[in-house]
């Protein structure tokens, strides 16, 4: 496999799965012309007059979509580790003999670890979405046919509009859908909130097949998913185990340590004059995330302070600041737990948000540049404030990017870290694989200093009196490499590239290589 | 735990262990050393781990055994011990000690009159909660060899708290052990005292002589190890005897900083429970004051166990500040700050030092041997108050260093 090195520094193949790939050029260097790519031309007529496009069940729906070997499957992750419809898609294809499916999802959970036999036997030839869990040690082992392609919401987004992925068909799970395929996920027995990731699929896939387990008479409202743009719906008993569709409980973190963190968070966001009448963040749902939410709002009451809007993953937290009067809007892109799902349902400032309007590189903006400040986490990052949020130290792939590098065009990001879990370190020399390049990330925080990005001159004079623990990250590693010692890099084949992971913009950042164990 | 004698294992092993190791030493009459070690972090750090047990190894002249290494993230202080301990059970007559290095920021001393408005209780056989603690920030670390520690492995606990005294970052705060009662806790000592602990706690204290056997073991070691800093005492108040010859014990020797209660042992031992108005024990509390006070030493009060109700805590700490105690024992790092905000002075009393500290200065300055403030006198004691709420308002951010030109 040809490899080069790309404007990162990083060696990356120049042609994955038989397509040819642009390496990364720099951020914001690479913007792509000609025009978006569509669906194929249909008419009303040839849908039933009646609105009825119920069909017997997915099999029929699959065949009458004109299913093939080599095919790209769409599927999304709103129904989260509860999704029971994407093995039961797979059960399915691998009973009509179909192989070689490009499986194309938002994002993968360790329920899915049921696909790794349709990854042996040759039904699924790769994945192009998130490798999570026992998908990501399958694929880093080398155990995967073809390349798997790691990208952002936004980026799939992109891929989706100019071309670089075409979606032949798109199987969208619904919490509630009419016969007409208008669908939404604020109702149902498995309502999940919203189910934004399939919008995209919903408008450019060839075929789409709206699955749901609550049918209602046509008109479904709110049709999150417009039926117009749906061919065939399919009824089936359950779409997944709704006790982990949403957790039910989100719950902040008890370790006191991450709750040090948390404050650093709400102190430093204080203090460096981001916490104003109308600012708005992006929060998310790991235990950190909750609790530096809630020591803002101590922060904001205190000093009477109301944010304009606020991004989620929302969860009972973020819905009570919305309830409370501490922010007038929540626009969201996934809901984590029933409070959120009840809040999106009851009240129309709980707003539903889809990778379009918030991330998409395509789009005319988008509103990840407009908030004022992500918290996000990382596995991993490097003296250079590059990140990793993909692989651990040992190589091994465990999670996808979802938002987390389109929230780097925040006006500040934070990433909110221990710096070091079990024995290993979390800063280290050089990052095991780049998902965000440093000079998008301003500010790390950890338990043992907060250090802010050198190009960020304003933050640092804006804390320069600040009682926080302001260090530069050498001197935090230094510390943390005095605790655990310096750890051995990864035994990585290097000549077996098994993933890319790609930047926003659709051009290659880095490679992520085989472990050798 | 020891078997047949020629095997022997020491630390914790399970999926849900966290920062921690097993060994297991299996004596052989012949075959050399066999090592097998698996660990969490193997790719990472599998290497250093198995030349960390080399070394080990050669250091107690080890040969012909069967070792087996369950690591869990354990750092390599952690190791040492867990590795000594399952040695020591092996060969119980072994004097030899492994010591782990002892970090330069580690070697600082301190004060009788010293803050101790917080003093964080860690497990002494948990290293998981050492690393952190210092981060924060509670007046001193107490690494407690006695109730949270199990009979069966206060033998391992000793060797792990030796090596975290030498080996992890106390960040500047109070290193403190809680010895075990007795004979056990003279043993203790020789583990703790040559590695700079700055307070010793002795449990359950209810007569003089055990301050006095405590002290005389200190003293030993000390000549031995060639000690020349204070190590100090708090003798802690857990029963009705006690509680009876607290002057005693607090007046016993100057080494005594402070005098501490507890009041799980003390309700039970008076035959009653906790409350959360606390009447019954009042008395006790008072008395301890008293005795601390009559002894010129400070009051420190109990612990305060609903770690999730921290309103109830900072009501607590205020009750027992307007008794007259100056500390509170913490269980965990989110009571800490509580208990320092709720220990901060008024800005009335701030505002009054001020003015005692700068009318004191002013007199020294001038070289006049009384201090007066108006047409008031002030005595000694009044101004080292005064200087006190100072150093308290500047730890708790309500004045600043330059409060001096910000006086108003």
């Amino acid at each position: 496999m040809k490899l080069i090195k790309n404007a990162a520094g990083r060696f990356v193949p120049i042609e994955i799965n038989g397509q040819k790939q642009i390496p990364f050029q720099g951020v914001n260097k690479y913007k792509p012309t000609g025009r978006k790519t569509g669906a194929p031309i249909k008419s009303c007529v040839d849908f039933p007059t009646d609105g009825n496009k119920v069909v017997r069940n997915l099999r029929d729906a699959l065949k009458k979509a004109g299913l093939k070997d080599g095919m790209t499957i769409s599927t999304h992750h709103h129904l989260r580790n509860g999704d029971a419809l994407t093995n039961y898609l797979f059960d399915t294809i691998k009973q009509m003999g179909i192989k070689n499916i490009r499986w194309f999802p938002s994002a993968s959970f360790p329920v899915h670890k049921h696909l790794i036999k349709y990854l042996e036997n040759g039904t699924i030839h790769h994945i192009e979405g998130s490798m999570n869990g026992p998908l990501g040690k399958f694929t880093s082992l080398g155990k995967m046919k073809g390349i798997g392609v790691l990208r952002s919401h936004g980026g799939r987004y992109q891929a989706i509009q100019d071309g670089e992925v075409k979606i032949d068909i798109a199987v969208i799970a619904a919490p509630t859908a009419d016969e007409f395929g208008n669908s939404n996920g604020v109702i149902g027995p498995s309502a999940s909130g919203l189910i934004g990731f399939a919008l995209a699929d919903s408008e450019y896939a060839d075929n789409v097949i709206v699955v749901t387990d609550n049918l209602v008479p046509f008109p479904c409202i709110p049709w999150q998913i417009q039926g117009n743009n749906v061919d065939y719906v399919v009824k089936i008993d359950s779409l997944g185990d709704s006790s982990k569709i949403v957790s039910g409980t989100t719950e902040v973190t008890k370790s006191p340590d991450r709750l040090l963190i948390a404050e650093y968070v709400a102190q430093f966001i204080e203090e460096a004059g981001i916490m104003k009448n109308g600012f708005s963040l992006q929060a998310g749902a790991g235990g950190t995330n909750l609790a530096f939410v809630l020591y803002l709002k101590e922060r904001m009451k205190a000093n009477n302070i109301k944010a304009r809007f606020m991004r989620g993953g929302s969860t009972k937290y973020l819905v009570q600041m919305l309830e409370e009067g501490l922010t007038d809007y929540i626009l969201d892109g996934q809901t984590f737990d029933l409070e959120g799902v009840r809040s999106m349902r009851e009240n129309p400032n709980h707003v539903n948000t889809s990778p379009f309007t918030s991330y998409n590189f395509h789009g005319k903006g988008n509103f990840a540049s407009i908030v004022d400040v992500a918290v996000l986490g990382a596995t991993e990052v490097d003296i250079n404030f590059n990140a990793n949020v993909v692989t651990h130290s040992d190589g091994y792939l465990l999670h996808g990017i979802g938002g987390w590098q389109n929230c780097l065009y925040s006006k500040c990001t934070i990433l909110a870290i221990p710096s070091f879990r079990d024995r290993i370190p979390v800063i280290v020399d050089e990052v095991t694989t780049l998902c965000g390049p440093g000079e998008l990330i301003d500010v790390i925080i950890t338990e043992r200093g907060i250090a802010i990005n050198p190009l960020r001159k304003d933050l640092l004079k804006a804390l320069k009196k600040s009682s926080l623990p302001i260090k530069s990250l050498n001197k935090i590693k230094n510390e943390v490499d005095s605790i655990c010692g310096l750890p051995d890099k990864p035994k990585l084949n290097k000549g077996k590239v098994v993933a890319v992971v790609k930047w926003v913009d659709g051009t290659v950042l880095d490679s992520v290589c085989q472990v050798v164990e | 735990m020891k078997e047949k004698n020629n095997k022997a294992s020491a630390g914790k092993r399970g999926n849900d262990i966290r920062s921690d190791c097993y060994i297991e030493i299996e004596r052989k009459s012949s075959g050399g050393l066999k090592t097998d070690i698996k660990s969490k972090v193997n790719s990472m750090f599998g290497n250093s781990i198995k030349e960390q047990v080399e070394e080990m190894c050669s250091c107690f002249n080890i040969e012909h055994s069967k070792i087996l290494l369950e690591d869990n993230g354990a750092l390599p202080f952690v190791i040492a011990a867990r590795f000594e301990a399952a040695y020591k059970r092996l060969n119980p007559d072994e004097t030899k000690e492994f010591l782990p290095k002892m970090l330069r920021q580690n070697k600082y001393h301190t004060e009788k009159d010293k803050l101790r408005r917080t003093r964080l209780y860690l497990p002494g056989n948990e290293p998981k909660f050492f690393l952190n603690a210092g981060l924060h920030k509670p007046d001193g670390i107490i690494l407690d060899l006695e109730d949270s520690v199990a009979p069966t492995e206060k033998d391992s606990a000793r060797i792990l708290v030796r090596n975290t005294l030498r080996s992890v970052d106390f960040y500047g705060c109070e290193r403190m052990v809680r010895i075990n009662q007795g004979q056990n806790g003279i043993e203790d000592l020789k583990y703790i005292i040559p590695h700079n602990v700055n307070v010793v706690l002795i449990p359950k204290c209810e007569l003089v002589e055990q301050v006095t056997e405590t002290i005389l073991e200190i003293r030993k070691l000390k000549v031995e190890h060639k000690i020349k800093n204070e190590v100090y005492i708090m003798p802690i108040i857990e029963s009705a005897k006690g509680v009876i010859n607290a002057y005693e014990i607090a007046s016993s020797s100057p080494g005594i900083c402070g005098l501490a209660i507890g009041l799980e042992d003390y309700t039970a031992d008076i035959g009653t429970q906790r409350t959360p108005d606390g009447k019954e024990s009042f008395f006790a509390r008072s008395m301890v004051v008293n005795a601390a006070k009559a002894a010129g030493v400070q009051a420190i009060d109990t612990v305060f166990s609903d770690v999730n109700d921290m309103e109830g805590l900072r009501r607590s700490v205020i009750e027992a500040k307007s008794l007259g105690f100056e500390g509170k024992g913490c269980i965990h790092p989110r009571q800490i700050q509580v208990v320092h905000e709720a220990f901060a002075p008024s800005i009335e009393e701030i505002e009054r030092a001020k003015k005692i500290v700068l009318a004191f200065e002013e007199a020294e300055k001038k070289g006049l041997g009384v201090v007066a403030l108006g047409s008031k006198m002030i005595d000694a004691p009044v101004v080292k108050r005064a200087q006190k709420t100072i150093e308290l308002g500047l730890l708790n951010n309500i004045i600043t260093e330059k409060w001096r030109n910000e006086t108003n």
